[in-house]
């Protein structure tokens, strides 16, 4: 493998990504994310958890550049990190922006493309030279365990295969932030374990700011060392509950007395906001 | 030969070898004063002998017709439907034309064009064109904006030029749809093309394609070689349609999921 591995985030003053006051509105339609705040710092996986309608995937969407902000900032810095694919993918004229990836709840592959295109895609559309691009994506599928599967199409994988797909090809640029809307939120609960470890051991490689959408508490409390807790209608932070079990995490770790505490605890919260919400 | 393959050739045989048992039996139940009103197979055939080259040159002719307007609309078609994608404004303003163009019988108009741009092969073509455009560009464009919101927000992402986005995934996304439409205008083709030389076509030049000589056979009476016309016009049907399929097969089959399996 290629890759420089630096088991530690950069240390840098200023935040991977800061919401100040953000407000998002489409219209003149309800808000749905209101004087939302946040700061992340380099190498944070922070998972974002609350009812329908809190925002969550709006939040992602801001980050992504899909969609404007309202009112408030957002702001971006880059790190200094060496834990990229390759530095020479990355424009010197590009913005912060150009350097996350976006993983969507479907796989959103193309199905007229086989693997190995669908992960080249990115590589393609960013005009990388083609010299590089074969063994950028041949990094990219053995990150993910699917390089006996290159030369495959979409249809002939399974929803987990294509999920890691999917992944791939998000990793494929060595982007600094990764969007995460509720990936696996769509598999059953065996594979959804056995990626999220994948997800976590890929981490221990290359560093990214993680923002992730779901839906399990489990699964929140698994990956991240942050969890914001959202309430819904207008989408607010209600929470944040920092979960200091260490990485690297394991199946292992599913059996920890502390996973299980803060299992229950987030799980609680979210109930009393549920109550909150049918009063 | 697996077992489906075999009952996909066999039971077609066996309707077909009934139908023309049928035929002859509803023949012989005639009494002889009408019996040239349905003439038997094997007088048709003998058409086919007697008539030979004058139903292969009209063969010949009306595919001429057929395949230029059926390429002809394919290009036009896909072009416009392009330009509808592109824009909702433009789709709402030009597809109530679109759909009256459908409406409009293109038969009246044959004397008109023939006015126009002389019988013959120009006048089939146009009418040929016309016929196949409806299909093709209704099924393209839907096609074109039908693609999925995630991919298109994935290609804006990694900020795709709209020419990317168009070469790399609309129109890719779109080819199913494309091929629904190439389906339909195949089977329209060849009759649009046979109505056409039958309004608009000529004994000038090479002579008349197959409308033509339907005219000339029925008012001569040879019934069976108005079986023997009809019969070429299916089998050109027939090549269209293969051919189209093959090309849908061969652009498809290798990602789309209407050929996962094929059982019957």
């Amino acid at each position: 493998m290629s890759f420089a591995v630096t088991a530690k985030p950069s240390v840098s003053a200023s935040p991977a990504v800061e919401f100040r006051s953000v407000e998002k509105r489409y219209g003149q339609g309800p808000i749905i994310l209101d004087a939302f705040s946040l700061s992340a710092a380099h190498g944070d996986f922070i998972a974002l958890i609350g009812p329908s309608g809190c925002g969550k995937s709006t939040l992602l969407k801001l980050v992504a550049g899909l969609s404007p902000v309202s009112r408030g900032e957002l702001i971006f810095s880059t790190s200094s990190a060496s834990n990229r694919l390759a530095d020479a993918t990355i424009s010197s004229s590009a913005s912060s922006r150009d350097d996350l990836a976006y993983v969507f709840q479907e796989p959103t592959l193309l199905p007229w493309l086989t693997v190995a295109k669908n992960v080249a895609l990115p590589l393609n559309l960013r005009a990388v030279p083609s010299a590089q691009r074969t063994a950028l994506v041949r990094d990219a599928l053995e990150l993910v365990g699917l390089t006996p599967r290159a030369d495959y199409y979409p249809r002939q994988l399974s929803g987990g295969q294509k999920m890691r797909v999917s992944i791939a090809r998000a990793l494929v640029l060595s982007p600094q932030i990764l969007l995460l809307d509720e990936p696996f939120g769509a598999l059953d609960e065996m594979t959804r374990d056995h990626l999220n470890e994948e997800l976590l051991a890929i981490r221990e490689r290359l560093r990214w700011t993680a923002f992730f959408v779901t839906h399990s508490v489990a699964e929140a409390v698994f990956l991240a060392n942050r969890i914001i807790i959202m309430s819904a209608n207008p989408g607010r932070l209600h929470r944040e509950i920092r979960v200091d079990l260490p990485y690297p995490r394991t199946p292992a770790t599913r059996r920890d007395p502390a996973y299980h505490r803060l299992v229950d605890e987030v799980s609680q919260l979210l109930r009393s906001i549920e109550d909150l919400a049918t009063v | 030969m697996p077992r489906s393959k075999l009952l996909s050739f066999f039971l077609p045989a066996l309707a077909g070898a009934l139908f023309i048992a049928i035929w002859h039996f509803i023949r012989v139940s005639l009494s002889e004063d009408f019996r040239f009103l349905l003439p038997a197979p094997t007088e048709v055939i003998a058409a086919f002998r007697e008539h030979g080259d004058e139903l292969w040159r009209a063969t010949l002719n009306t595919t001429a017709g057929a395949t230029l307007g059926f390429l002809a609309a394919v290009a036009v078609s896909f072009t416009l439907s392009l330009l509808l994608s592109l824009s909702p404004l433009v789709r709402v303003t030009f597809y109530p034309y679109l759909m009256l163009l459908q409406m409009t019988p293109i038969i009246v108009f044959a004397p008109i064009l023939v006015l126009w741009v002389g019988p013959g092969l120009k006048s089939v073509t146009i009418i040929t064109f016309l016929i196949c455009f409806f299909p093709l560009a209704v099924n393209t464009t839907q096609g074109l904006v039908s693609t999925d919101r995630n991919l298109v927000e994935l290609f804006r992402l990694y900020r795709a030029t709209k020419f990317q986005e168009i070469l790399r995934l609309r129109i890719p996304a779109a080819l199913p749809y494309f091929f629904t439409g190439l389906r339909i205008a195949a089977t329209l083709a060849p009759i649009g093309a046979l109505v056409g030389d039958y309004t608009a076509g000529s004994s000038a030049g090479d002579g008349g394609g197959l409308g033509f000589q339907t005219i000339i056979y029925s008012s001569q009476a040879k019934y069976p070689a108005l079986f023997a016309t009809a019969a070429a016009c299916c089998a050109l049907g027939f090549i269209f349609v293969a051919g189209v399929l093959s090309l849908s097969w061969l652009t498809l089959h290798q990602w789309h999921d209407s050929y996962e399996r094929a059982d019957i």
